[in-house]
């Protein structure tokens, strides 16, 4: 086990990769009371294309299948796992992104007990044909749910015009049609393929001892027989640079109008710090741009443009990546056209000043230092971290490293009439 | 739990709480102002904290404001409303790095304290009036706020059922004011009600970090004086018993239909039997062990989510679920189902202790964060009680079934909501 210190915020991280390749990592927390642990497969709603474990030809699976195996996963043949996690006092949870299923628990009483509940748990799947059908009408639900919610339709339609291959495009959870083809052998071809331990990682975070919990995990795993396993192959067609849609207008069951714009990632082959780097200089730069400080923000609020719920967000991970910008508004049309001014007067003229990106940097860091307060931040964002092969905990000195001129690099690069794309929602005549 | 000890210290004009803890990187200040919940006053109330946040008198507007908070590391600063019981409650919440974890020195917890104060006491006024613009602008964005609410269908059907059920009550109010009402608010209308509020209203700060209660103290004292004031405390409303269920269904274009159940439990935070419906809540459908997650999802896969929650200083439960616009029937159906089994005392010893260890989980899980833990002791200011948390888990791990039969048979059945959409109706 190795033990890593980060001396300015004063945290340990322990870290060890076991036989079978899974990564196990353990950050003692002291004077909190939970203890909250997060078991996370590298595969999310966008593995749709793949060469199963054990054989030699690509498949493409029903969409929304990720996320039905996380809902199935919680069933066993004695009953229900949040059954097991209650009556120790847990709660548990899972969730199912583009590129990861995490499944996690938090407790502050019999911690030992739950994640010999989580692991094992993960690790020793039952499917059946009539638990899978019975599924179909809670997510059909969820899907539903989903359906009249104005926030997600606008979230999605914007992606859907982003990209024109690539399957982020895809709702996580499927529609209808696409998991009524799901059956219990694709569950077990995709279970089999994607949850082998080396393609895992399990985070624990809280009041711990970190070699107590260290042997208790490594035992653990040494009971369980894991045959090697070969590279996952994963298929993704060709994406273009450009868009599928320039524009989309929804109508919907609203009184007020949403406007998000898009702007399609370049560079969605980076990992490690070059990823990190990239990142975080897009996420100053829509800071500089948009955030409340900014010149920008107080105009469109005068104007009565934006409202609080404005916000912006970039995502970037291998293979897509997007920023957004929006909110609700009385004026789509003309939200749009100052969002895309504004983006666009970025990209050619330099007004940004080193005050303003130190301050841009500053607000980062006591963000990072507000977050990391948080032991489901720490988990999930290592995490996704990890899988990225980047370091959380490097967050503060790639900060600290970029310059104004990096930050109009990427503006003056990023910033594209081609790549960039309005989503609207509009109340129905 | 010594780390929540709670030092609650009388200031001029409000009560300062204190709570020394290493565990976080940083510190947190959560500033509370209580009055009773009225139709006059309600959409101001909404509106004033608003305006407060949006620029002041050395900081005029939202840019200067807004970059003196990122010079600050960063420090958060945004506002909440919220309804407990009959009162309307506004917060503050101020959150500000520990210095300690930075390269840079810089005294951070007294600058944060200034701003704080600063926002409260020196607002961007001329004369005896607001900003003109700053309020123009905070109003249209409150009109916006009020009309979103039909746009998130969940949290519509949940205030339609307030409205449904509470006619003629205070409860019945939203917590962001009522559009028609924004437009009458100006600049020196709400002046006036900012004196008001801060000469009337019962105020509360917390200060949660590693910090020493001395200075916290000697801060407080030099930066923020009120005068004082004996709050208004409410009586209790008789409430109106219906004569029979109340049953409303509202069309809508929607896909799913939602169903929200109100109840009065007829228990309120501080009685005796409180701990009691807290775990009658927990096995009833509080969490995804519970009757109504077993029986209406797992069972009869009629809803991805069903769940309910408690108003715990105005004596309500809420049952909220989506489903297919055809299951109401059988929806209301199992739902009821469950609640005569829980008054026929049809649950078991492991279910009961099943909810006793998640609820404490919960309560120690809450008190992890500033937030969770100023809304946890809190409680104590809206009700007037003085309970300590230990006494919450004590309490609750003792009560007994009888108990908790004993809170089923008080509960009734008020008023049944669904939205559902057109062509069902048809």
């Amino acid at each position: 086990m190795e033990k890593i210190n980060f001396d300015q915020l004063q945290e340990e991280l322990y870290h060890e990769k076991l036989p079978n390749g899974l990564n196990v990592y353990i950050l003692p927390k002291k004077g909190f009371n939970k203890t909250f642990a997060t078991f996370t497969t590298k595969y999310g709603s966008i593995d749709n294309n793949f060469v199963p474990f054990g054989k030699e030809e690509y498949v493409k699976v029903p969409d929304g299948i990720a996320h039905f195996l996380e809902h199935k996963l919680f069933e066993k043949e004695d009953g229900d796992v949040f059954q097991q996690f209650s009556k120790q006092g847990a709660s548990a949870n899972a969730f199912t992104s583009f590129t990861r299923t995490a499944y996690l628990f938090s407790s502050t009483s019999d911690v030992e007990k739950n994640l010999e509940t989580l692991v094992d748990f993960v690790q020793e799947p039952y499917f059946s044909e009539k638990t899978v059908e019975k599924e179909k009408g809670i997510i059909g639900q969820e899907i539903t749910m989903y359906d009249d919610n104005p926030d997600w339709r606008l979230y999605f339609g914007l992606i859907q015009n982003l990209y024109q291959n690539h399957p982020v495009k895809i709702d996580i959870a499927g529609t209808i049609e696409s998991i009524s083809h799901i059956t219990k052998d694709l569950l077990y071809e995709c279970y089999n393929t994607f949850y082998h331990p080396s393609n895992m990682l399990l985070f624990i975070v809280g009041p711990v001892d970190p070699n107590k919990f260290m042997d208790q995990v490594r035992e653990n795993q040494a009971k369980k027989d894991y045959k090697k396993m070969p590279e996952i192959q994963r298929k993704f067609e060709d994406e273009p640079l450009q868009t599928a849609e320039q524009k989309q207008i929804l109508e919907m069951n609203v009184q007020t109008s949403k406007c998000l714009i898009g702007m399609k990632a370049l560079h969605v082959d980076q990992t490690g710090s070059e990823l990190l780097k990239n990142e975080l200089t897009m996420n100053v730069l829509l800071d500089l741009l948009f955030g409340k400080s900014s010149e920008n923000y107080n105009q469109l609020y005068t104007e009565g443009l934006i409202d609080e719920t404005f916000s912006y967000d970039y995502t970037q991970e291998q293979g897509f990546g997007f920023a957004m910008i929006g909110g609700d508004t009385e004026k789509p049309d003309k939200l749009t056209e100052q969002l895309k001014n504004m983006l666009f007067h970025a990209k050619n003229a330099t007004s940004f000043t080193e005050e303003q990106l130190e301050r841009a940097k500053k607000k980062k860091i006591g963000s990072f230092l507000r977050a990391v307060n948080s032991p489901e931040y720490i988990a999930n964002q290592f995490t996704r971290y990890a899988f990225n092969d980047m370091n959380l905990f490097d967050v503060v000195p790639t900060l600290e490293k970029i310059t104004l001129d990096d930050v109009k690099r990427l503006a003056s690069e990023v910033i594209s009439e081609e790549r960039f794309s309005v989503c609207q929602v509009i109340p129905k005549k | 739990m010594d780390s929540t000890a709670e030092k609650i210290i009388p200031m001029q004009g409000y009560n300062l709480h204190v709570i020394e803890t290493d565990k976080y990187k940083t510190n947190t200040f959560v500033w509370k102002m209580k009055a009773p919940l009225t139709k006059e006053d309600v959409t101001k109330r909404a509106l004033l904290p608003q305006v407060l946040q949006s620029s002041s008198a050395k900081y005029p507007t939202t840019t200067a404001l807004r970059s003196y908070l990122d010079e600050l590391y960063g420090a958060t600063l945004f506002i909440d409303l919220a309804k407990k019981g009959e009162y309307q409650i506004i917060s503050f919440t101020l959150e500000i790095a520990n210095e300690k974890f930075l390269s840079d020195s810089t005294p951070l917890l007294k600058k944060g304290f200034e701003l704080l104060s600063e926002v409260l006491t020196k607002p961007n006024v001329s004369g005896t009036a607001f900003d003109q613009d700053t309020v123009n602008k905070e109003k249209r964005s409150l009109k916006q706020r009020i009309q979103s609410v039909y746009d998130d269908k969940m949290r519509y059907s949940n205030v339609r059922l307030l409205q449904e059920m509470c006619k003629g009550e205070p409860y019945a109010l939203q917590v962001n004011g009522e559009a028609e009402d924004v437009e009458a608010i100006t600049p020196e209308n709400l002046y006036d009600y900012y004196k008001k509020a801060f000469s009337e209203d019962e105020m509360d700060l917390y200060v949660i970090g590693d910090v020493k209660e001395e200075e916290v103290k000697s801060l407080a004292n030099d930066l923020l004086n009120f005068e004082d004031r004996t709050p208004k405390k409410l009586e209790s409303l008789a409430v109106q018993k219906k004569e029979k269920v109340n049953e409303i269904k509202e069309e809508q274009d929607v896909k799913q239909g939602k169903l929200n159940i109100g109840y009065r439990t007829n228990i309120i935070y501080g009685d005796s039997d409180y701990f009691a419906l807290q775990l009658f809540n927990g096995i009833f459908g509080g969490f995804s062990h519970s009757k109504l997650f077993i029986n209406v999802r797992e069972k009869a896969s009629l809803a991805y989510y069903v769940s309910s929650r408690l108003e715990s200083h105005k004596g309500l439960m809420m049952v909220m679920s989506g489903i297919d616009l055809k299951n109401f029937d059988q929806a209301v159906g199992i739902i009821r189902d469950q609640l005569e089994a829980m008054k026929k005392g049809d649950f078991s010893d492991q279910e009961l202790d099943q909810t006793k260890a998640v609820i404490r989980n919960q309560i120690l899980e809450t008190i992890d964060t500033s937030r969770g833990l100023t809304e946890i002791l809190y409680h104590n200011v809206v009700a007037g009680k003085e309970i300590k948390l230990e006494q919450w888990i004590t309490d609750m791990e003792k009560t007994t079934k009888e108990e908790i039969v004993a809170v089923a048979a008080k509960i009734e059945l008020d008023t049944i909501y669904f939205l559902t959409g057109s062509e069902a109706v048809k």
